[in-house]
C-alpha cells in the first residue's frame, strides 16, 4: 500500500499540542520549576535543588513532619470510609426495589447527596453538628453526649467520616445496583433450585457479578476521598489542632499561609505522583481481572 | 423419586379474573409416572415452560394443584420440592470450581461430605467432566458450562423430577446429539422421572418414551412417538409432528366418504354422529398419499414442484385450492403436470373443529 507522506497533517495536530501545553504542561512545569528554588519575596528566587524533596521524606524537619503526618491521617481516612461505604454501599443495592415506580424514588433520593455541591455539603454538616444551633449536635448533647466537633478529635474525625458516608455512599449503592441489575434471572432461579441460602445466593451469585464495579467504586472513592479537602477544610478547618488536616489541607496551608513556594510545589508534586501511582495500580489490577475471563478451550 | 400428578391446574400472568381464553397455561389434568421419560413438545409460547416453572416452583400457578406421590406440594417453595431443573442458558457460579459447581445443590441441603465428593466423581464420570473437576467454571467454553449445569441437575440422587428448559440451545449439532444421547443414558442408569422442553420434534422424539405436545396454552396430546404420528388427536399434532407435516383438507365428511373440492375420497370407517355445525377437515400424512400417473379412480391433482430430500420425494400438488404434499416415485415427474393421488384409506383421520373424531366400524 502506498502511503501518501503530507508534512502539512501536523498541523491538525497543532491546536491540541498548544492547548495541552497552556492547560497542562506549563503550569506542571511551573510548579517543577518552584519546587527546586526558594524564594523570600519581591520576586527574588534561589536554587534549592532537591533539597525541599529531601526535607520533605524526612520525619525530622518540620516540613516533613507535617506532611507525613497529614499522609498517615490521609490514609486512615481513606481506609475507614472505604471500609463502611462499600459494604454498605452493597447492602443499601440489595435491599433496593428491582422493579416498579419505587425504583425510580429510589434512585432520585440516592442521587440527591451527590447533586449537592463540596462547599454545601461541608456547610450542612458544619451547621447541621453544631451544639448551640444544630440540629445533630443539639440532640446529642441534650442525651448526655458530649459531642463538639470544635474542640474534641474524636468528634471532629466521626463527623467528617459521617459526613463523607453520608455524601458518598450513595455512589457505591448506584454503581453496585448497576452491577445487579446485570444478573440474569435464570442464576436466581437456578440457585433456587440448587437449595441456595440467601447467603449462599450473595455469595456464589450477586458479590462475583459485582466484582468489576465494586472495583470502580473502590478506585473512585478512594481517589476522592485521598483528594478531599472542601468539606473537612469546611467543618473543621483542619482542626481542631492538626488533628483532621489532610495533605490538600496542609499543602493549602503551607501555599497560600506560608506562601513558601517552593516546600508547596515539591509537596504537591509527590501528592500529585502518589495519586498517579495509585491509579496505576488499580488500573492495573482491572484490567489483569477483566483478561482472566476469557473463556479458554476447554471441556468439549 | 414420585408419581406427579397435575390437577386442574392453570396459570394465567394477567390473574384469575382474567378470561381463560389469554392463561398462559390453560386447565390441564394429567399425570407424569415415576421413572418416565417426558418431551413437552411445541412452538415457542405455547405455555411449555411456563409448565414447566409452575412445576419446579419458579411460577405459582393460579388455579390447580400439583402433587408429588400424592401430596399437594403447590404452596411449597422451589427449595423444599425436591426437583431439579436446567435452564436455556447455562448458569456457573464464577468463583467455584467445576467440582464445587456440581457439589452446590447437595451442600445446601447439608449433604455429609463423603457422599457429596462420591455424587460430584459419579457424575462428573458420566458428563465427562473428570478432568476439568478442580478447574475454575469461568474459564470453560459454553458446551463444558451447560454440561456443568446438567450436572447440578442430576447431581442430587433423590430428586422428583429433573426438568430441562430447552437444554441444548446453545450447543453445536454435534453436540447436541451426543449430549442428548448422554441424557439418555443417564435416564437409564439414574432411573429418574425426566420432563424436555424443546421446540424441535427431532429432540423430543428421540429423547422421550412420552411426548407431550402442547399448542396455545393447551395440551393437546400426549403419547408415545409412534401414537403420534399414527393418530394425532388434534390438526395441529398431525402439522406439526412429521416433516412434511400432515395434510389437512377441509371436507364434507358423510358416513364412509369424504369430499375434497368435489372428489370423493372413501374411507375405511364410518362417521354418522359429526358434531352439527362444526368445522370438518381429513388429515393424511404425506407417507401415505403416493403421487403416481393419473388413472381411473384416482384423484388428479395439479403438480406445484417436486422436493427431492435424497432418501425420499415429495410431490407438491394441489386439488383446486387445497394442497397435498404427497410421496412420489423415483423418476416420477407427473404427466402434463398433473398426478394422481393414491390415498390409503386405512391411515385417513376425520377431524371436527380440529379434534380427532373416531368412527364407526
Amino acid at each position: 500500500m502506498d502511503k501518501t507522506v503530507n508534512q502539512k497533517a501536523w498541523f491538525l495536530v497543532l491546536p491540541v499540542f498548544l492547548v495541552v501545553a497552556f492547560s497542562a504542561v506549563l503550569p506542571l512545569m511551573t510548579v517543577v520549576n518552584y519546587s527546586m528554588q526558594d524564594t523570600f519575596g519581591n520576586n527574588q528566587f534561589f536554587w534549592n535543588g532537591v533539597g525541599w524533596f529531601k526535607e520533605l521524606l524526612d520525619p525530622s524537619t518540620d516540613l516533613g513532619g507535617r506532611f507525613l503526618a497529614s499522609l498517615g491521617r490521609n490514609l486512615f481516612f481513606s481506609l475507614v470510609i472505604l471500609a463502611i461505604e462499600v459494604p454498605l454501599g452493597i447492602v443499601v443495592a440489595l435491599s433496593m426495589p428491582r422493579q416498579g415506580w419505587t425504583v425510580a424514588a429510589c434512585l432520585v433520593t440516592l442521587a440527591l447527596p451527590l447533586l449537592i455541591p463540596w462547599n454545601v455539603v461541608g456547610t450542612i454538616w458544619q451547621i447541621f453538628g453544631r451544639p448551640d444551633i444544630g440540629l445533630l449536635g443539639y440532640v446529642l448533647n441534650h442525651i448526655g453526649l458530649d459531642y463538639n466537633y470544635v474542640s474534641n478529635d474524636i468528634d471532629a474525625w466521626v463527623t467528617v467520616i459521617v459526613m463523607d458516608v453520608w455524601h458518598w455512599t450513595s455512589l457505591v449503592a448506584l454503581l453496585c445496583y448497576a452491577g445487579l441489575k446485570s444478573i440474569p434471572e435464570a442464576y436466581y432461579q437456578a440457585a433456587q433450585i440448587d437449595g441456595a441460602s440467601r447467603w449462599a445466593v450473595f455469595k456464589a451469585i450477586q458479590l462475583p457479578k459485582m466484582n468489576r464495579v465494586l472495583l470502580i467504586a473502590v478506585l473512585l472513592r478512594f481517589m476522592d476521598s485521598f483528594m478531599i479537602y472542601t468539606e473537612p477544610f469546611v467543618v473543621t478547618g483542619g482542626g481542631p489542632g492538626n488533628s483532621t488536616t489532610f495533605v490538600s489541607i496542609e499543602l493549602v496551608k503551607i501555599a497560600l499561609g506560608q506562601f513558601d513556594l517552593g516546600k508547596a510545589a515539591a509537596l504537591s508534586l509527590v501528592y500529585n505522583l502518589i495519586i498517579l501511582i495509585v491509579c496505576w495500580i488499580f488500573y492495573t489490577v482491572m484490567t489483569n481481572a477483566g483478561s482472566e475471563r476469557k473463556p479458554q478451550e476447554g471441556a468439549a | 423419586m414420585a408419581r406427579i400428578d397435575l390437577v386442574d391446574l392453570a396459570h394465567s400472568y394477567g390473574g384469575n379474573d382474567a378470561p381463560q381464553e389469554t392463561f398462559a397455561l390453560k386447565p390441564v389434568t394429567m399425570t407424569w409416572r415415576q421413572g418416565g421419560a417426558y418431551a413437552l413438545l411445541g412452538p415457542s409460547g405455547c405455555g411449555k415452560t411456563t409448565l414447566l416453572n409452575v412445576i419446579s416452583g419458579i411460577i405459582t400457578p393460579s388455579r390447580g394443584k400439583i402433587l408429588f406421590d400424592g401430596a399437594d406440594i403447590t404452596p411449597l417453595s422451589t427449595q423444599k420440592r425436591n426437583i431439579a431443573q436446567v435452564f436455556q442458558f447455562p448458569v456457573i457460579y464464577d468463583t467455584m470450581t467445576v467440582g464445587q459447581n456440581l457439589a452446590f445443590p447437595l451442600k445446601n441441603r447439608g449433604v455429609p461430605k463423603a457422599e457429596i465428593d462420591k455424587r460430584v466423581a459419579d457424575i462428573g464420570r458420566l458428563l465427562d467432566l473428570e478432568p476439568y473437576l478442580n478447574r475454575k467454571a469461568t474459564r470453560l467454553t459454553a458446551d463444558a458450562k451447560q454440561k456443568i449445569s446438567l450436572g447440578r441437575g442430576l447431581v442430587r440422587s433423590d430428586v422428583a423430577a429433573v426438568l430441562f428448559d430447552e437444554p441444548l440451545t446453545v450447543i453445536d449439532p454435534e453436540l447436541k446429539w451426543q449430549l442428548r444421547s448422554k441424557l439418555k443414558a443417564l435416564h437409564r442408569e439414574l432411573d429418574l422421572t425426566m420432563i424436555y422442553v424443546t421446540h424441535d420434534q427431532t429432540e423430543a422424539l428421540t429423547f422421550a418414551d412420552t411426548v407431550v405436545v402442547m399448542h396455545d396454552g393447551r395440551v393437546v396430546q400426549s403419547g408415545t412417538p409412534a401414537e403420534l404420528f399414527d393418530k394425532p388427536a388434534h390438526t395441529f399434532v398431525g402439522y406439526f409432528i412429521g416433516s412434511p407435516g400432515m395434510n389437512i383438507l377441509p371436507a364434507e365428511v358423510k358416513g364412509r366418504e369424504a369430499r375434497v373440492e368435489g372428489h370423493v375420497i372413501a374411507l375405511n370407517r364410518s362417521y354418522d354422529n359429526l358434531p352439527a355445525g362444526a368445522r370438518i377437515e381429513i388429515g393424511v400424512r404425506p407417507e401415505f398419499v403416493d403421487a403416481i400417473a393419473p388413472g381411473p379412480g384416482l384423484l388428479t391433482a395439479k403438480i406445484d414442484r417436486i422436493d427431492d430430500l435424497g432418501r425420499i420425494r415429495f410431490a407438491r400438488v394441489r386439488i383446486g385450492e387445497a394442497k397435498i404434499a404427497a410421496r412420489a416415485p423415483a423418476g416420477f415427474t407427473g404427466s402434463d403436470g398433473n398426478a394422481g393421488l393414491k390415498l390409503d384409506p386405512a391411515h385417513i383421520h376425520v377431524y371436527a373443529d380440529s379434534l380427532l373424531v373416531e368412527g364407526t366400524a
